[in-house]
């Protein structure tokens, strides 16, 4: 601990070894730990170039993936835009795992290590380890054994039924990705190392019997017992309605083979152990920024940073919490980092009454405005306790519900927009920030993060396994949004083939009627 | 607790396989890509490899997203200037009025434009050729023009004494001196001075007995014996030559139409390619002609219009003038390209036809490619086809094999007469 002093430098150029990656991780972990509170992962810091950077951005950050043509694509995407230096990388890239991994290159300079490591590895970190979302659907400690898992069964069986039979699976199990998740109740908490054993296990026993299996008892029992049953209870019995469509594939087709279950199954779990990070980035982001400006901060004032370094440093942090406005040539929405680094700071000034930047006390006015939005935390006092409380215990759509304050709706000019082809001939201004729009304004923000949004639900609905074994699923039509058919009708394809038999998707809005499309497997089936 | 880990050193390329895949993936794309990409560049850049485009859609993963229907609402910031109520224009294109959070509008934009990538050279010529379906047209005459020198290689026992090795030869002697202890003189010379020294008679006769047997051992023991002698072998070596000079001949007379032209560059580019692949380093020469021929730079070669009349000729002799100047054929492959849409007067045939004969034991190859607007006007035959024709069937010239005639007459044809020439090539050698 002697080195890393206060009123001593960390480092004093760009330059840096490890000796001072060593010390900056102590120095952060100095702050983190016991002045804010946080409870972190153990901490992996791996130094990549760039080229593995860009791997890593390629196969979704995930340092072992199985193999497959889109990762390329991606690699090949990115690699030409950073090439042509019309995108830079990011400075950082952290994995949910235990321990935490993130990413720092080579080129960052000391500064920006400090930069990263303070903001993957002790504010991603504490988010991942606290939040409930991550608690409740991914398990750190077993995933980095599960890929490795499931790349190793993917490369076997790419040795066992070919390379094209794999990836048109993997194609199919990809298009349903956003179809393959539990979204609400956990079914249980994933344990991602039984889950691998399960997998052995289940392999060896279907080695041994895999007609009796598959074959014949899951159909015909089904099939046997809907003679008796109603519609009702044949649904109930197949588990129906049903959101998560790979889970009912990999459980319910006729037709796939135990590999093929195995498969559906692992891109499965991989859209599962993302799910919480597509509902929490503003919050992500937000948390991470927040400790790494809190933990430069404090390094600054404790004499570890030099003037010239922190300079630097807010030089980064200013152009990554930059959020540009709608008719900006470069305005490519809202960004998570700009809003979550105000939406914390914000909390930290309604708690304390004091501005985060200046130091100073509120005024009169904002303090009213603050106890009459938020009576149960103004001026409370304990700024960490209720950050970490709030990182903990929401998402983005109940965060942005609760704490965003009418001064953040005037920083950022917020208005809201609503497009009624039926009933304006543009787009029309419904709410701006002002008295009569912050409550609105905040609710459909919310709205607009809600899970659901961002996502068309869909569900199987039944199967007619005395008829032709159609599969029906349905779309709930939400403000007359139809789908997009173009993708529809290709993913519907996929669905068909992994099905076996025809599947039938309906569009319903109430009041306009619905849309049916429909589409048959390949014929001669794919699977 | 922390550990810090050097990932630099992990093997890199880790994507390989990927991008592998993904290559396959978009095979056909790539192809058409490459095929499209050819027909826009110079010759010396097909070689670069570079950046091709391929449709995003083509490529794409569908999932499921709502379309651009139903009514939209979104959150945006910045406003400065609306107050409730305004009414917005619907943004051209749309995608505006979305904005509050969902990806979905930002990555519709995005599949309007195509895909870019970079190929390196060689997946770049493996989809060109794949395409032609010409990956194993490596025909052993195309490559083996040798070159004979000499050079060292090991020793023999024979050999004449101008490349007696001497070193070698004196080092076998020693081990043999030494392996069958052959007495030194210094150990005779020592007993002959202690001999002249001694009194005693007995002992002068045993050293005079111990001289005679060092004698005589020396002297079965020679200091250098012909068994020791080396000789420094030198072999005949066969290198085969890695130059390739190229010559495109283009008759650019008024009757070569812009299609005409076209075709022809097609086929050289083809033919250029080919030897690329064969030889590191190949040099194109340009010639153009109509009744005088010239040699130029590419950018002319293709664009200049120039009209006049043909006398293939001219082109055959600027040729044989540059070869003789600038390759020397010991160092160079020399191939050669016509295209020509055979229009060639009479009087001028036995001219080229002579200097044909003259240049074809100088190349490897000579492939003529007569062009024409339409099938039609391959229905009567073209004087040079005639006179090139008749050459060959004549047998005057054991190197006639070596010329080659096709007849081209639309744009799809190039890449399966290539094919054809090269194919036809293959099963003379073999």
């Amino acid at each position: 601990m002697n080195m890393t002093q206060e009123g001593k430098l960390l480092f004093e150029s760009a330059e840096w070894d490890f000796d001072t990656l060593r010390r900056i991780q102590e120095a952060c972990e100095a702050i983190a730990l016991p002045e804010f509170g946080l409870s972190v992962y153990p901490n992996q810091l791996e130094v990549v170039t760039t080229e593995q950077m860009l791997d890593a951005y390629a196969s979704t950050g995930l340092p072992l993936f199985y193999k497959h043509w889109s990762f390329g694509k991606h690699f090949l995407y990115h690699d030409r835009l950073y090439r042509t230096g019309r995108k830079g990388l990011a400075y950082e890239m952290v994995i949910n795992s235990s321990p935490c991994i993130s990413y720092l290159m080579e080129e960052n300079t000391a500064t920006m290590q400090t930069l990263v490591i303070g903001h993957a590895a002790y504010g991603h970190n504490h988010f991942f380890k606290n939040n409930y979302l991550f608690k409740e659907w991914t398990d750190a400690e077993g995933i980095l054994d599960y890929l490795e898992y499931a790349k190793g069964f993917i490369a076997q069986c790419e040795d066992l039924y070919g390379e094209r039979e794999v990836e048109r699976l993997l194609d199919a199990a990809h298009a349903l990705m956003s179809h393959g998740v539990f979204r609400y109740k956990g079914k249980r908490r994933l344990d991602l190392r039984k889950e691998e054993k399960r997998a052995i296990l289940r392999a060896q026993e279907a080695e041994r019997n895999y007609n009796d299996l598959w074959e014949h008892t899951v159909p015909a029992a089904a099939a046997k017992s809907t003679t008796e049953l109603q519609e009702q209870q044949r649904r109930s019995l197949l588990g129906l309605p049903e959101e998560n469509i790979l889970y009912f594939l990999e459980k319910k087709s006729p037709k796939l083979k135990v590999w093929q279950r195995e498969i559906l199954r692992i891109v499965r779990h991989v859209a599962q152990y993302f799910y919480p990070q597509s509902q929490t980035k503003i919050m992500n982001e937000g948390c991470a920024t927040y400790v790494h400006y809190g933990i430069m901060e404090r390094l600054h004032q404790r004499g570890q940073i030099s003037d010239g370094n922190f300079q630097e440093f807010l030089i980064s942090h200013t152009n990554v919490i930059t959020q540009l406005p709608f008719n900006h040539e470069y305005f490519s929405g809202w960004n998570p980092y700009a809003l979550g680094f105000a939406m914390m700071q914000d909390i930290e000034r309604i708690v304390s009454g004091k501005d985060p930047l200046t130091g100073l006390p509120c005024t009169d006015e904002e303090r009213q405005e603050h106890r009459e939005w938020f009576p149960d935390i103004a001026e409370k006092g304990d700024v960490m306790g209720i950050l970490r409380d709030a990182w903990a215990n929401y998402r983005d759509e109940s965060f942005i519900s609760q704490f965003l304050s009418p001064r953040l709706m005037r920083n950022f000019r917020m208005f809201y927009l609503e497009d009624d082809p039926e009933r304006t001939t543009g787009i029309l201004v419904r709410k701006i920030h002002n008295e009569y729009g912050y409550r609105d304004i905040r609710h459909q923000f919310s709205t607009l993060h809600n899970v659901g949004h961002a996502i068309p639900s869909i569900e199987i609905v039944d199967v007619d396994l005395m008829g032709d074994r159609r599969l029906e699923l349905q779309h709930k039509v939400v403000n007359g949004t139809y789908l997009y058919k173009n993708d529809l009708d290709r993913v519907l394809k996929h669905l068909a083939d992994l099905w076996g038999y025809q599947v039938r998707l309906t569009e319903v809005d109430e009041g306009n009627g619905s849309r049916q499309h429909t589409s048959d497997p390949n014929n001669p089936p794919v699977f | 607790m922390t550990t810090i880990v050097d990932r630099r050193l992990n093997p890199g390329d880790k994507s390989l396989p990927n991008r592998q895949r993904f290559l396959r993936r978009g095979k056909e794309l790539i192809q058409k890509a490459v095929r499209d990409a050819v027909s826009k560049k110079n010759i010396p850049e097909i070689l670069d490899g570079g950046a091709i485009s391929i449709p995003k859609d083509g490529i794409d993963e569908p999932h499921i997203f709502r379309g651009p229907s139903g009514i939209r609402r979104g959150i945006l910031p910045g406003n400065k200037e609306y107050v409730e109520g305004d009414i917005l224009p619907r943004p051209e294109g749309g995608g505006g009025g979305d904005g509050g959070g969902s990806g979905s509008g930002a990555g519709k934009g995005e599949s309007e434009d195509p895909f870019r990538f970079v190929l390196t050279r060689e997946e770049f010529l493996k989809y060109f050729f794949e395409d032609l379906e010409l990956p194993d047209l490596v025909t052993k005459e195309l490559a083996e023009m040798h070159q004979e020198g000499f050079h060292r290689a090991g020793y023999t026992l024979t050999g004449s004494p101008g490349n007696l090795a001497l070193n070698r030869t004196m080092r076998n002697a020693m081990a043999r001196r030494l392996a069958l202890h052959r007495p030194k003189s210094e150990a005779i010379k020592s007993l002959e001075i202690e001999m002249e020294l001694t009194d005693d008679e007995e002992r002068v006769a045993e050293i005079m007995y111990e001289i005679e047997r060092l004698r005589s051992k020396q002297r079965r023991v020679p200091y250098l014996d012909p068994i020791d002698v080396r000789y420094r072998r030198l072999e005949e070596e066969f290198r085969p030559i890695t130059r390739a000079v190229v010559f495109f001949l283009l008759d650019v007379s008024g009757s070569m139409s812009e299609h005409l032209k076209d075709l022809a560059k097609r086929f050289f580019m083809l033919y250029y390619v080919f030897l690329t692949t064969r030889y590191p380093h190949v040099e194109v020469v340009f010639i153009r002609h109509t009744d005088r021929a010239k040699e130029v730079d590419e950018e002319t070669f293709f664009r200049d219009p120039e009209s006049g009349g043909t006398e293939v000729s001219t082109a055959l002799a600027l040729m044989g003038e540059i070869i003789k100047e600038r390759y020397p054929i010991s160092e160079y492959n020399i191939y050669v390209a016509e295209a020509s849409d055979g229009d060639n007067p009479e009087r001028d045939g036995e001219k080229a036809i002579l200097l044909l004969a003259e240049l074809l034991p100088l190349v490897q190859y000579f492939a003529y490619l007569e062009v024409a607007e339409d099938e039609r006007d391959f229905s009567h035959v073209s004087y040079l086809w005639k006179d090139y024709e008749d050459f060959c069937k004549s047998g005057v010239s054991a190197h006639a094999k070596k010329l080659a005639m096709r007849k081209v007459h639309e744009q799809t044809q190039i890449f399966p007469v290539f094919a054809d020439l090269f194919k036809k090539k293959a099963q003379v050698t073999s």
